[in-house]
């Protein structure tokens, strides 16, 4: 640089301005500063130095190569760069040339050199690539061998190509074992439906993969259960290739959900399907029906299985119930009837595609014709009958549950219709008793939940005007039928048995609120009047809860009234009679109750150790019938208070509605009255106010009447108390539940009783 | 499907890679004739292509300096390519002689060459890792090291972002990275943009199409947004030759035909 600075200066810089432009402005200053003052003074000494050293240029072109200025643009700028530098004794061409050549040269070099480094990268990562490759398939081999799942590997048209030491074992033998067997030889007559259908996608390259349970035959015959997942695996391009299957033995798993689905799905005892599986069936019948399929059921129950069991043992009933699974099954099965058995002496015979009410009916003839035959077992012949409840619908118009529920209570009806007989499902009928039967499934729970509870009824002392005692009223409000009256569930706890813990619980709490009136109010407080069940009366323990209960309450035997029907006690020699004796015994009183109303032996009534009687409501409510004759009708009321009266009973009329029947009844004698006028069913606390107020003399104080069966009428005695007091009286709920109405109980059982006022469904 | 991870990536030489085709417009001959081919289809189709590649080289150069200058001795270089000249570790040392770099790259040629040249160097490492499993490449023992210490570190995206066709995918990838950053990090990025050539951007994206690794163009507005929750060095993200360049003069009139947009990002 220091040798003649001067003469060069424009060549100078026109070569480092081409250096810089370009390529040059990829490289870091670092590189190319040096680089362009060293290239600049080897030029610089090959033009001006002797001797001439042409090799001087030639290194320069190899260090622009050494520095990747390798665009062939740049040779020709650096050429003719060169040319314009004056030069001495004519080196220029020589010069210009061994620039080029050296150029040329170290790209070649250059390009070879890289090329190689190139090449070497390449083979490199081939190697590399191949070496990960031979890993990698060494450990697919070692998947694939050592697998304890079958895999098998086969081309597009079904040639098992490669099995492993697994599914060679799944089938019995080794993997060569399964050369040349094509996968449509693995058929199976208990394949999955659809499993073949799939492989056929599968291999046609419409479906990726399929899972089924597939059994197999192995070698030796036996059968083998896989769980089989099939893949397909596909060419570069995406066109099927190969399908790899993999094999689960799941043999023992199989069998035993097998058998617990057996034991899940059939009773021990008979051997027939049971009430689950029965279900299953039904419910599969339900999924996806033809639109006017039929089906039909039978319910069946043995006649007097009972006695058997009781009489002979359960070993005997045992054997009988067998015996009637096995002719039921022989007798109906071939039909193409499913038996099943729901437990006890319940059987079911289901009838798929019916093709009508005749065939089901024929289907329940056939049930009856089976068991015509006595049963022996060992030394006895048992006559066994059976009641038959038989349903026959189209499937769009019922549920299953539905359906079992009606048909059993069609067989209710065989029963009560007297046994030995079909009876055939009547829509009718069967909205009657299904209410009841929702009335039955609810009730047992209720008690636990506490959902009943006690109305208080006033009953007046006609010539005082005094409450001298109130009737204890049960109520039921149910969550889901709302607010029922006596009359919706009383027959059915009895049917039930119910009744039994429902009466004890009734007696406890009204023993309990009347001890707490007398212990507030004293003299004041009113008797209480509590309804006694025919089963109540004929239970044992009867006598022995009361005289608990009244302990434990602390309440006066002489403040507790029972109320018994007529029908409580049937003759001299009954044992509820010297229950009943023994009550009064113990200072309880007795009421008949709804007297007049059934066939009363007027001989037993005098043997009764009763001290008041009910007159029945409806004779007190017929007197304003216009379809009745008013003049007899009170003159059969007041023959009933004379009758009362010479057998030296008080009298209480029911069913008292408006204050003229009060004045007329206190004129002819009658003592005691109930009903509207006096004050309807109420909660405790409205008796306790009506104590604590005096209560007044209501056929004295009571507003006129408006009508005979009038709202105004019905409401009367609560219009003259404040609105607030009026709520705790059970509301309307029941109204807003129509679709299950419960029916009334039995008319002539009414137990735990209707209150003493026409119809509790009235206020409902 | 994904390749699980121990199954070898193949290497095909009989496709053209776009590590070896950019190392042909730049003038190197590490490349097949199969790069050779489409690069020269491409250069018939757009000539400026490798001056637009020698200026994103160059880019990469400035966008070096200027954060080893700041104080950056460690890089993450991802989609590096067969760096033949220029290579980040150089640059960054005339700055920081220490300067550390780790290499990433998918191509399995790309990578041996990297480590073939590299081998002597203890300070850098090649890694062959894919960015779109970023994850995958974070967890890389290179990678960790290398972000260990909690020191700044420099990624490095130079004309790599591009490759990744969808933009939800591309967000995450940079969002990731960025989880991963220290404090005082920075991006550098370069990107194959839509702005300046619009009439050659078509037939380009087609010409990659045929590569393992297509070539989907993108916006100023898209490329910026790649820097969020970074902050933009001055000039922001321009066209490549625009960055910073060394004499403001020395700038091409037209700086739109070098169609790559780049910036650098800081992360605060």
């Amino acid at each position: 640089m220091t040798e003649a600075a001067a003469p060069d200066h424009g060549f100078r810089t026109a070569w480092a301005a081409m250096l810089r432009t370009g390529h040059g402005a990829a490289v870091r200053p670092g590189v190319l500063n040096p680089l362009i003052a060293r290239t600049a003074d080897l030029l610089h000494r090959a033009a001006e130095e002797h001797p001439f050293r042409p090799e001087l240029a030639g290194q320069v072109g190899a260090l622009l190569i050494d520095n990747h200025f390798t665009d062939p643009q740049l040779l020709s700028d650096a050429v003719q760069l060169i040319q314009t530098r004056p030069v001495p004794d004519g080196r220029g061409p020589a010069l210009s040339g061994a620039f080029a050549a050296g150029w040329a040269a170290a790209l070649r070099e250059r390009t070879l050199r890289e090329q190689e480094a190139i090449r070497l990268a390449a083979d490199t990562a081939r190697q590399e690539v191949e070496r990960a490759l031979r890993v990698s398939e060494a450990r697919f081999r070692a998947l694939f061998e050592s697998s304890a799942i079958g895999i098998g590997i086969g081309d597009t048209d079904g040639n098992i190509l490669a099995v492993n030491r697994a599914l060679g074992e799944i089938f019995g033998g080794g993997p060569e074992d399964m050369q040349g067997v094509r996968v449509n030889d693995l058929m199976h007559p208990e394949d999955t439906p659809g499993v073949w259908e799939a492989y056929e996608e599968l291999i046609g390259g419409t479906r990726e993969y399929f899972q089924f349970d597939k059994p197999y035959y192995r070698r030796d015959g036996e059968v083998v259960w896989t769980h089989l997942t099939v893949s397909l695996i596909r060419d570069d391009d995406g066109s099927p290739l190969y399908q790899v299957a993999m094999l689960e033995d799941v043999t023992d798993r199989y069998r035993l959900q097998e058998r617990l689905r057996h034991q899940a799905t059939h009773d021990p005892l008979t051997g027939l399907p049971n009430r689950a599986a029965f279900f299953e069936r039904l419910e599969r019948l339900f999924e996806s029906p033809e639109p006017d399929a039929r089906f039909g059921l039978c319910y069946v129950d043995l006649d007097g299985f009972k006695v058997v069991n009781d009489s002979l043992g359960h070993d005997m009933g045992d054997q009988l119930l067998t015996v009637v699974a096995r002719r039921l099954e022989s007798a109906l099965s071939p039909l193409g009837h499913m038996v099943a058995r729901l437990g006890g002496d319940e059987f079911v015979v289901l009838l798929e595609n019916c093709r009508g009410e005749q065939e089901a009916v024929a289907a329940a003839k056939t049930v009856l014709a089976a068991l015509t035959r006595p049963v022996v077992i060992g030394d006895h012949r048992l006559a066994v009958g059976a009641s038959v409840g038989v349903l026959e619908r189209r499937i769009s118009s019922t549920t299953p549950g539905a359906a079992v529920r009606a048909a059993d209570l069609t067989l209710y009806r065989a029963k009560e219709a007297g046994r030995g007989r079909w009876t055939l499902f009547d829509p009718k009928e069967n909205a009657r008793a299904v209410s009841r039967y929702a009335v039955s499934v609810r009730m047992p729970a209720a008690l636990d939940r506490g959902e009943f509870f006690i109305d208080y009824q006033p009953m007046i002392d006609l010539s005082s005007g005094a409450m001298t005692g109130v009737e204890a009223l049960v109520r039921w409000r149910d969550p889901q039928l709302g607010v029922l009256s006596p009359e919706e569930f009383v027959g059915v706890a009895e049917e039930t048995g119910l009744i039994m813990p429902l009466g004890r619980w009734v007696l406890e709490q009204a023993c309990e609120q009347a001890a707490d009136w007398v212990a507030r109010f004293g003299d004041r407080a009113p008797k209480v009047s509590v309804n006694l069940a025919v089963r109540q009366a004929r239970n044992a323990g009867l006598v022995g809860d009361i005289d608990r209960i009244l302990r434990s309450t602390g309440l006066d035997p002489s403040m507790l009234q029972l109320e018994i029907t007529e029908s409580t006690v049937v003759g001299p020699e009954d044992e509820a009679l010297k229950a009943l004796h023994a009550l009064v015994d113990m200072g309880v009183s007795l009421a008949v109750d709804d007297f007049g109303t059934g066939w009363s032996n007027l001989a037993y009534l005098r043997d009764l150790p009763v001290s008041n009687l009910k007159i029945a409501g409806s004779f007190v409510g017929d007197l304003h019938d216009p379809a009745k004759d008013t003049h007899l009708g009170w003159r059969i009321v007041s023959g009933l208070v004379s009758l009362a009266h010479t057998l030296g009973l008080s009298v209480t009329a029911e069913g008292v509605e408006s204050r003229a029947d009060a004045e007329r009844l206190r004129l002819m004698g009658c003592d005691l009255a109930q009903g509207w006028h006096f004050g309807r069913p109420v909660r405790p606390a409205e008796i306790a106010r009506r104590i604590a107020e005096g209560d007044p003399d209501r056929t004295a104080e009571l507003p006129a009447e408006t009508g005979p069966g009038g709202v105004e009428r019905r409401h009367a005695p609560l219009d003259a108390a404040p609105a607030a007091r009026q709520l705790p009286v059970p509301g309307p709920d029941f109204a807003d539940e129509p679709e299950i109405a419960p029916s009334a109980g039995p008319e002539s059982a009414p137990g735990i009783g209707p209150e003493s006022a026409p119809g509790t469904d009235r206020e409902a | 499907m994904a390749r699980p991870n121990w199954v070898p990536a193949g290497t095909d030489l009989d496709k053209p890679n776009a590590a070896r085709v950019y190392d042909y417009y730049l003038g190197g001959s590490h490349n097949f004739e199969v790069d050779r081919r489409m690069a020269r289809q491409a250069m018939e189709l757009w000539p400026d292509l490798p001056k637009i590649m020698r200026a994103n080289r160059a880019f990469l150069r400035r966008a070096t300096q200027y954060v080893a200058a700041d104080g950056i001795s460690r890089y993450l270089d991802i989609g590096s390519g067969i760096p033949t000249f220029g290579a980040v570790h150089e640059v960054a040392r005339e700055y920081r002689p220490d300067a550390r770099v780790v290499y990433v790259d998918l191509d399995p040629v790309a990578v041996a060459h990297s480590r073939l040249i590299l081998a002597d160097d203890d300070l850098c490492q090649v890694v062959d890792a894919d960015l779109r499993n970023t994850d995958d490449l974070l967890s890389r023992p290179e990678v960790e090291e290398l972000l260990a210490p909690g020191e700044p570190v420099a990624v490095i995206l130079n004309a790599v972002m591009h490759f990744v066709t969808d933009d939800d995918e591309s967000a995450k990838i940079l969002a990731r990275l960025r989880e991963a950053l220290p404090s005082g990090s920075a991006l550098i990025l370069s990107h194959a943009s839509l702005e300046g050539r619009p009439d050659q951007a078509g037939s380009h994206q087609d010409l990659y199409r045929a590569t393992p690794t297509p070539l989907t163009m993108r916006s100023r507005e898209q490329i910026t947004a790649m820097f969020e929750g970074f902050d933009l060095v001055e000039p922001g993200v321009v066209y490549l030759p625009e960055w910073r360049p060394d004499d403001a003069d020395t700038v091409d009139p037209h700086p739109e035909r070098m169609t790559g947009m780049a910036g650098v990002g800081r992360l605060s």
